[in-house]
């Protein structure tokens, strides 16, 4: 009975006006970055762009130094990479004892990871900082990733335990008997089979982590080492209505995201609509 | 249970008493040992560390007025006394509110409106999907910038004011005392509504056709069909939808610096940007400290309820 009717195509023509004006954003962002210096100073933010000038990417691209942009890329690409690392070992082996393994202590275990996911983090900030700088972790990019590990891994734990409570024991136990040591078992059978869920981790953890901003200010802050976020707020903050450059940075900080969710769209929204529930 | 008895049936036939791996001192012990315990070490102390001896070590600074050097003494309740009586943080407070009500309702009528509208049937609804959500997987700080070039004087909103006759609502949208706040509001629903929409869709797509078309055909009208099928089949959704919301709402932080930085005069201060200037810029780790301990006290208050509501309507049903 619902079947595509005149009704529905004019639906789907309201939608895509909707939808179209609710995207002019990204028309704004993409057609000022490619004015000249002149011309985004000059003309109206509608008017279509008629220099289709290049200029502000290779100036930011091509900016160096330790607080540049495409340090802070690369500073961005190696904590996001280190804390998904750590995220996917860590947080796969302790769910896998925790939900495998009945006994009293992988129960209150699975609770305490389950309450830190409601704890608001806020609280905890000023102390960690004050650790994180005695001990020398503030301002590089170990710390980071540490903190990161730190930050994320109940939503990692969760998210394995859920997945490893609907596979079945028998994969491992036939590895088991086949002659494997309970750590092959693990790594060469188990995990493989978890694919999915470490998909849904590194998606989750790596949006979170790449694209965040307050924990970098802090930790990162007065250091030569930042991610792109942080330069991104530094360098507009130099930039006052430079509004060509300032949307370069914006589209290059958006660019790998861009990728990877195109690349991935579907099992990117399966990860936000089905793995933020905890 | 006939789990169990194959189980023991494959272990007496392939492996010999003597060869396994696990000894079985007690009736139930599984075949094999699941990795080794201290596997869940590394977690356990981090976890430990980060969320729980962190999160402690706040609430106690926040009773303190420890200014991250030298000696700090025990100042009982002052703290708190002084956020409240200080009206820019009163206002913070309120501030902080609003974004997080403000975010949550608009997402939600529009995330559900989006969901409604692309549910079923259309065929371009994967890509309209797909384009709907992008927002949702970029920076908000980028986001923000985005929306700082169309609130600017001579920016795009002002400019559509002028062409459709209404040149006397323009304004200097990010420095007005009462429209900062709304223009931070806008820029958030806009990021968020794509999130909303998804957590529609796996609801939506939970909901049976047959149901619908059951009710239809007794004569049940568009809007009765949404009331009695479908909402009491997206509850879940809308609990998850309005619990996340609620919690990133009141956490909003990174667009405020880059759209007002909490001007004019305080006018779109949050706890959130208090935190980070009274513990960061001004070295208040003390005072900071008990502003992050109100965010946090809101923060639980708001999710506890939330986890009463939905469960109290879960039993509600299933009774």
């Amino acid at each position: 009975m619902f079947r595509y009717t005149k009704l529905t195509a004019l639906r789907e023509v309201l939608i895509w006006i909707v939808a179209l004006i609710g995207l002019l954003p990204f028309y704004f962002l993409i057609n000022t970055a490619l004015k000249s210096d002149q011309e985004a100073f000059t003309t109206s933010a509608v008017a279509p762009t008629t220099s289709l000038d290049f200029g502000a990417f290779i100036e930011v691209l091509t900016t160096g130094g330790r607080d540049s942009i495409p340090m802070a890329i690369l500073n961005s690409a190696i904590i996001t990479a280190g804390a998904i690392a750590g995220l996917v070992l860590f947080g796969s082996v302790a769910a896998y004892v925790i939900t495998r393994r009945t006994r009293a202590w992988t129960n209150l275990t699975f609770y305490l990871v389950l309450i830190a996911i409601i704890l608001p983090a806020q609280l905890g900030t000023v102390p960690l900082y004050i650790g994180a700088r005695t001990v020398g972790l503030t301002g590089n990019a170990l710390g980071m990733i540490l903190l990161w590990i730190g930050i994320l891994l109940p939503l990692s734990v969760f998210l394995y335990a859920s997945f490893f409570r609907g596979l079945t024991t028998e994969y491992e136990e036939a590895a088991v008997i086949d002659g494997a040591s309970p750590t092959q078992a693990f790594f060469r059978v188990v995990l493989p089979l978890m694919a999915p869920a470490t998909g849904t981790v590194a998606i989750l953890a790596g949006l979170i982590v790449w694209n965040d901003f307050f924990n970098s200010l802090i930790f990162l802050g007065g250091s030569t080492t930042q991610t792109l976020p942080v330069a991104m707020y530094t360098y507009v903050g130099g930039l006052v209505s430079a509004w060509n450059k300032i949307f370069a940075v914006v589209i290059i900080s958006m660019i790998p995201i861009l990728i990877f969710y195109m690349a991935a769209q579907k099992k990117f929204i399966q990860g936000f609509a089905g793995g933020l529930k905890g | 249970m006939t789990v169990t008895i194959e189980k023991d049936a494959t272990r007496t036939l392939t492996v010999p008493p003597g060869a396994r791996r696990t000894p079985r001192p007690r009736g139930r012990k599984p075949l094999i040992s699941f990795g080794h315990w201290w596997w869940a070490l590394p977690a356990i102390i981090m976890v430990v560390f980060v969320h729980y001896a962190a999160t402690l070590t706040g609430g106690f600074f926040a009773f303190t007025n420890w200014t991250g050097l030298g000696d700090w003494e025990f100042v009982g309740l002052d703290n708190f006394v002084r956020i409240f009586n200080d009206p820019l943080l009163v206002g913070a407070v309120w501030n902080t509110l609003f974004l997080a009500f403000g975010s949550v309702i608009l997402t939600n009528i529009l995330g559900l409106g989006f969901a409604l509208a692309i549910n079923r049937t259309l065929k371009t609804r994967y890509i309209l999907r797909t384009l709907l959500f992008m927002p949702v997987v970029l920076s908000p700080l980028a986001v923000a910038y985005v929306w700082k070039f169309i609130f600017q004087f001579n920016g795009p909103l002002n400019g559509f004011l002028a062409a459709i006759g209404l040149p006397e609502l323009q304004k200097v949208w990010l420095a007005d005392p009462t429209w900062s706040i709304w223009a931070i509001l806008l820029t958030v629903v806009w990021q968020q509504t794509g999130f909303v929409m998804v957590i529609y869709l796996a609801g939506l797509a939970s909901v049976p056709v047959e149901l619908e078309e059951a009710a239809a055909l007794d004569g049940a009208g568009i809007f009765k069909r949404f009331w009695h099928v479908t909402v009491p089949g997206i509850r879940p959704s809308i609990a998850i939808a309005s619990t996340l919301g609620i919690i990133q709402g009141l956490r909003i932080f990174d667009q405020i610096l880059a759209l007002t930085g909490g001007g004019p005069a305080g006018a779109t201060e949050t706890l959130a940007t208090q935190v980070y200037k009274q513990a960061f810029s001004l070295g208040q780790f003390g005072f900071g400290s008990a502003l992050a301990l109100v965010l946090t006290v809101i923060i639980l208050v708001f999710a506890i309820l939330q986890q009463y509501a939905t469960r109290d309507r879960d039993a509600a049903r299933k009774a």
